[in-house]
């Protein structure tokens, strides 16, 4: 499991970034987020590349836990 | 023109039936060659006068740009895309005001005339009217995927070409048609923009989806999430004002609310003369679609078919 940290990331940084990551092996990325556009952003893209999200809200950010 | 229906520009009656149209509007750089982001910012000032029915007389730069900026390559080319957009519209830039700010910001202050039954409001849609759409959408989703280097040369330059598309050529096909009302849409996106007409016009807008014109790429960049923040917030602001169809592709819909840069021209008009503003935009090489209709009032001010 890999993890990454967009928060503070305006877009679309963060979409960028788990592309980036899901060009490794790992069955599951986390990416942290603190803004609604890239909530719903990073989720579209995961989608679109076969993930299922599931978002753990912690507050002050979001957990999106991509799964493949 | 009062301040309750969102118009696009403040009219004032000089004499007689003679309006006078006066906007303002910049912004920062949404691309990163400064004579293209002259041009487009040029063209978005000047196409609040053609969305009120007016044609421009004078306009105004308004400009800020950091202090060590260089003039010849970023200041004059910026300038000079905005004198060229203005020449298109037939007008000179007769001066302007600049300051010194970190993030450059451009665009012009413009005064337009025209004849007060020509003034186009957004309020004025009657049941029945078609929506006739000028420019296709995208461009917000677009210059977001530009910034990170998504598009290649050539959509790059379809892109600005969009975008730097002067409003005045279409709206010049209007002439003699019986057109009830007008906008442009800019950083609402479709669905704002569409709202505050239909609800200055007491009329609920249908918009067929399937028919909307989309620029190349934009959709597949909506399902990879390259979408400005601002599409978000079109939205949220939007809330209990729009529906959509259940069976909406999710792309398609974040296409309806993307804020657009120098958008095209939304009009309403009768049936025989939409068809009309077609074939004779058709003979002009100019683009032009019909991509919805205005209902009687209904719960909401425009819905999204599938």
């Amino acid at each position: 499991m890999k993890e990454v940290d967009a928060r503070g990331l305006s877009c679309p940084q963060p979409v960028l970034l788990l592309a980036e990551a899901l060009k490794g092996s790992d069955k599951e990325i986390t990416v942290l987020v603190d803004d609604f556009a890239p909530l719903e952003n990073v989720s579209r893209y995961a989608q679109n590349h076969g993930c299922t999200v599931k978002h753990n809200d912690k507050g002050d950010y979001t957990e999106i836990i991509c799964t493949r | 023109m009062g301040f309750e229906s969102s118009d696009d520009a403040a009219v004032y009656r000089l004499e007689g039936d003679l309006c006078l149209i006066h906007t303002v509007d910049f912004f920062p750089p949404i691309v990163d060659d400064p004579y293209e982001f002259g041009q487009v910012a040029a063209a978005n000032s000047l196409s609040d006068i053609y969305a009120m029915g007016g044609r421009p007389v004078s306009a105004l730069n308004v400009f800020c740009i950091p202090g060590d900026m260089d003039h010849e390559r970023v200041t004059k080319p910026l300038l000079l895309g905005g004198a060229d957009k203005a020449a298109e519209a037939g007008i000179n830039i007769s001066g302007g005001h600049t300051l010194e700010d970190d993030e450059p910001k451009y665009g012009l202050s413009v005064v337009g005339v025209a004849r007060e039954s020509e003034i186009l409001a957004n309020g004025g849609t009657r049941p029945g009217d078609l929506l006739v759409l000028t420019k296709p959408l995208g461009s917000g989703i677009l210059t977001t995927g530009d910034k990170v280097g998504l598009l290649s040369p050539e959509d790059h330059r379809d892109l600005v070409a969009v975008m730097a598309a002067l409003n005045r050529w279409p709206a010049e096909q209007i002439k003699g048609l019986d057109v009830s009302a007008c906008t442009d849409i800019t950083g609402f996106g479709l669905v704002g923009h569409g709202a505050e007409m239909a609800a200055a016009s007491g009329v609920t807008f249908e918009i067929y989806t399937s028919t909307l014109p989309v620029q190349k790429n934009a959709l597949e960049m909506a399902r990879d999430g390259i979408i400005p923040g601002g599409a978000y917030k079109n939205r949220k602001f939007m809330a209990g004002r729009y529906q959509s169809d259940r069976h909406l592709d999710l792309a398609l819909e974040d296409v309806c609310f993307d804020p657009q840069t120098s958008g095209g021209l939304l009009y309403s008009m009768r049936k025989e003369d939409a068809l009309d503003f077609l074939s004779r935009c058709q003979n002009a090489s100019l683009d032009a679609w019909i991509i919805g209709e205005a209902k009687e009032r209904d719960v909401v001010d425009i819905k999204l078919l599938a």
